[in-house]
C-alpha cells in the first residue's frame, strides 16, 4: 500500500482533545463536520488548509489523552493518508489501527512542512521526496497486521470471531 | 523462573499462559463498561462485529456521566444507551450517579485479580485494587462485547517507590503530580506503573485512586497497587465476592524502578497546558485564580471534599472567585451532606453541581472559563481547551491547594492554613 503526499508538521504530545476539541463532541455525530475543526486550538484554520491524501507528521507520543475514537476517525474524515511519528499513545494507536487509519512509526526530526514524502506501509518504508532521505518504519506487531490485512478490526472479528496474534 | 509484576500474575490467569512483558496474548474480560461521552458508541459498531449481542450482560455496564444533557444529541444519546440497556438486560448508571471509574470500585464491581476495560481512557483508576484496568477505544470495546476478549501486549512494568510518609497538608494528589513530573507525559508509554513503598502503604484508597488515576498521564496502560489491610477494610461491605489478596512476586522484573522520597515533598502544581508540567508551589510566582474546581474522577472522594470543608469553614471565598464542587459519586455527595461537608462548601460560596464530569471537560457544557482566565482544578488533565476554551489556563492541584486557593484568589499553599 502505498501513500504520497504534502507534510504538515506538528510538536510533541498532541493530545486527543488538540486532535478535536471536547466542546465538539456534543455538536455533530459526523467526523466528515467535525474535521473541519481538526487541530482547531493548536493550529486554528488548519482544518481547512488540509488537502485529501496530505500526511500529517508529530513528535513523540502522538494521540496522548483520550480514548476517543473520534480523534483517528476525524483525522482520517479530513483525508489525511497517514500520520507518521516517532511514537503514538497506546489507546490512539489501537483506535488508528482499528479503524483503518495508517500509522508509521519512525524518526520525523529531518521532516519539514511541505515536504513530499512517499511511504511503502507493507514494507515499511519511505522517502523524502524533498530531500532524497531514506525513512524507516519500526515494525508492528503480527496481530496489528492481521487487522490491517483484514482492513479494521470489525473486519477482523467478522472473519475469525476471535483475535488471531500469529 | 523469575517473579511476576502485578500485570503479568492477572495476564497470566485471564490468559491461561505463562504471560511475560512483551508477549501478545487473547484474555478474558471479567467487566467492561463504556459511558456517554465519545463517539462512535461501542454500541453502534456491535452489529459490525457479526452479531447483535452483548457477550455476558452481566459483564458489560453503561454510564450516563459526561454528558448531562447539555443538548438535543447528548439526550438523544442518552435515550439510546438507556433502550440498549433494557434490550441487551445489562445495568445502566444514570446522570447523577457520578463517574464510572468512581462508582465501579464504591459500588464493589472490580475485586483484585480482575481483568476490566473502559471505552475511557481514566479506566486505569481501578488499578489501585490491584486489578489490571485499562482504557480502550470504541472498536475495541465492540470487539470486547462481541467476544469476551481481548488482544494485549503485556506491558513491562515502571515501579515507584515512595518511602517515608507524606508531611501534613501534602495529599496524594501532589504525589501524584510529583511522580507524573518525574515519569513524563510518555514515560511509561505501552508499560504499567506499580506504585509501592511506605508512602504508598499510609495512603487511604481515596489516595490510592488518585495516584492510579493519574497513570495514563505518564502513557500508562495501568497503574497498579498491590493489596494491604487498607483495601480489604475498603472492600469489606463492597464487594460480594470472594476475592484474594494480591501483590507482586518479591523477584518481579521491572523495566525500571523510580524512587520518591515522600518525606520530603511540597504541595505541587500542573501548569497549563501539559500534566507533566510540574513544579513546587513554593517556586510559583503570585497567580492569580478565577474559578477553583474541586471534581472530576481523580480527586472528588468523600475524603477530597471534606479536606476543602476542612480549610473553608466558618470562611468565605474571594470576591471574584467562582468555585465549583462537583462530588465524583452519589454516594459521594450523600455522605457529604450528611456529614455537613457539602453545607459547609456552600455556605462558603461553592456551586455544587451534578456528579458526574461536570467541570471537567469542554463537552459536559459546564463552568467554561472566559477568555485570559486561570482555573484551577483538582482534575487530571489541564490541556489547552479543556473546559471549552482555548484562551484560558488550567492548572492542576489537590483539595487542600484548590481550597486555600479560592479563599485568597491566588494560587495558595495549603500549608499556611495549618498554621492558623
Ligand atoms: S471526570 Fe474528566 S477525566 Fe474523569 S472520566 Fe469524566 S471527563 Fe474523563
Amino acid at each position: 500500500m502505498n501513500i504520497a503526499g504534502r507534510a504538515h508538521c506538528f510538536g510533541d504530545d498532541i493530545n486527543t482533545d488538540y486532535i478535536i476539541a471536547s466542546k465538539y463532541k456534543t455538536a455533530s455525530l459526523d467526523p466528515r463536520d467535525l474535521a473541519r475543526h481538526l487541530m482547531e486550538d493548536i493550529d486554528p484554520g488548519f482544518g481547512q488548509r488540509v488537502r485529501q491524501g496530505d500526511i500529517l507528521v508529530a513528535g513523540k507520543n502522538f494521540g496522548c489523552g483520550s480514548s476517543r475514537e473520534g480523534a483517528p476517525l476525524v483525522i482520517k474524515a479530513a483525508g489525511i493518508g497517514v500520520v507518521v511519528a516517532p511514537s503514538f499513545a497506546r489507546i490512539f494507536f489501537r483506535n488508528a489501527i482499528n479503524i483503518g487509519l495508517p500509522v508509521f512509526i519512525c524518526d520525523t526530526s529531518a521532516i519539514s512542512t511541505g515536504d513530499d514524502l512517499e511511504f511503502d506501509l507493507e514494507a515499511g518504508t519511505g522517502r523524502n521526496r524533498s530531500t532524497g532521505a531514506l525513512i524507516e518504519a519500526a515494525p508492528l506487531p503480527r496481530v496489528m497486521i492481521n487487522i490491517v490485512r483484514d482492513g479494521g478490526l470489525a473486519a477482523h472479528i467478522r472473519k475469525h470471531k476471535t483475535f488471531q496474534v500469529v | 523462573m523469575a517473579g511476576k509484576t502485578i500485570s503479568e500474575t492477572i495476564l497470566s490467569a485471564k490468559s491461561k499462559s505463562d504471560a511475560r512483558a512483551g508477549d501478545i496474548v487473547v484474555a478474558a474480560l471479567d467487566l467492561t463498561y463504556s459511558h456517554d461521552g465519545n463517539r462512535p458508541l461501542a454500541m453502534d459498531l456491535l452489529t459490525s462485529m457479526g452479531t447483535d449481542k452483548v457477550w455476558d450482560p452481566a459483564r458489560y455496564i453503561l454510564f450516563l456521566d459526561h454528558h448531562p444533557s447539555p443538548n438535543a444529541l447528548s439526550a438523544a444519546a442518552h435515550t439510546k444507551l438507556r433502550d440498549f440497556a433494557i434490550q441487551q438486560g445489562v445495568r445502566l448508571y444514570e446522570m447523577g450517579d457520578g463517574i464510572s471509574h468512581v462508582i465501579l470500585p464504591e459500588r464493589g464491581h472490580i475485586a483484585p485479580g480482575d481483568l476490566v476495560i473502559g471505552s475511557d481512557s481514566h479506566s486505569c483508576t481501578g488499578g489501585a485494587l490491584a486489578a489490571f484496568t485499562t482504557g480502550v477505544g470504541s472498536t475495541d470495546m465492540a470487539a470486547a462485547m462481541a467476544t469476551g476478549q481481548l488482544w494485549m501486549r503485556v506491558p513491562e512494568t515502571i515501579l515507584v517507590r515512595c518511602s517515608g510518609v507524606l508531611p501534613r497538608g501534602v495529599a496524594a494528589k501532589d504525589l501524584a503530580l510529583a511522580i507524573a513530573g518525574r515519569i513524563g507525559a510518555d514515560g511509561a508509554n505501552y508499560m504499567a506503573i506499580e506504585f509501592a513503598g511506605s508512602a504508598i502503604d499510609a495512603l487511604s484508597m481515596d489516595g490510592r485512586f488518585t495516584l492510579t488515576n493519574l497513570a495514563i498521564e505518564m502513557g500508562a496502560k495501568a497503574g497498579l497497587i498491590g493489596t494491604d489491610a487498607v483495601t480489604e477494610a475498603w472492600l469489606d461491605g463492597r464487594l460480594t465476592r470472594p476475592w484474594a489478596h494480591l501483590t507482586a512476586d518479591a523477584d518481579a522484573v521491572y523495566a525500571r524502578i523510580v524512587d520518591i522520597d515522600a518525606s520530603t515533598l511540597t504541595p505541587r502544581i500542573a501548569l497549563p497546558h501539559n500534566v507533566d508540567n510540574v513544579v513546587a508551589i513554593e517556586d510559583l510566582p503570585r497567580t492569580r485564580v478565577h474559578q477553583v474546581v474541586i471534581g472530576t474522577c481523580n480527586a472528588a472522594r468523600e475524603s477530597d471534599l471534606a479536606e476543602a470543608a476542612r480549610i473553608l469553614k466558618g470562611k468565605r471565598i474571594a470576591p471574584g472567585v467562582r468555585l465549583i464542587v462537583t462530588p465524583s459519586s452519589r454516594d459521594t455527595m450523600v455522605a457529604s451532606m450528611q456529614s455537613g461537608v457539602l453545607a459547609t462548601l456552600v455556605q462558603a460560596g461553592a456551586v455544587i453541581a451534578t456528579p458526574g464530569c461536570s467541570g471537567c471537560a469542554g463537552g459536559c457544557h459546564f463552568a467554561v472559563p472566559d477568555v485570559g482566565e486561570n482555573v484551577l482544578s483538582t482534575a487530571n488533565r489541564n490541556f489547552k481547551g479543556r473546559l471549552g476554551n482555548a484562551e484560558s489556563f488550567i492548572y492542576l492541584a489537590s483539595p487542600a491547594t484548590a481550597a486555600a486557593s479560592a479563599l485568597t484568589g491566588w494560587i495558595t499553599d495549603p500549608r499556611e492554613e495549618f498554621r492558623a
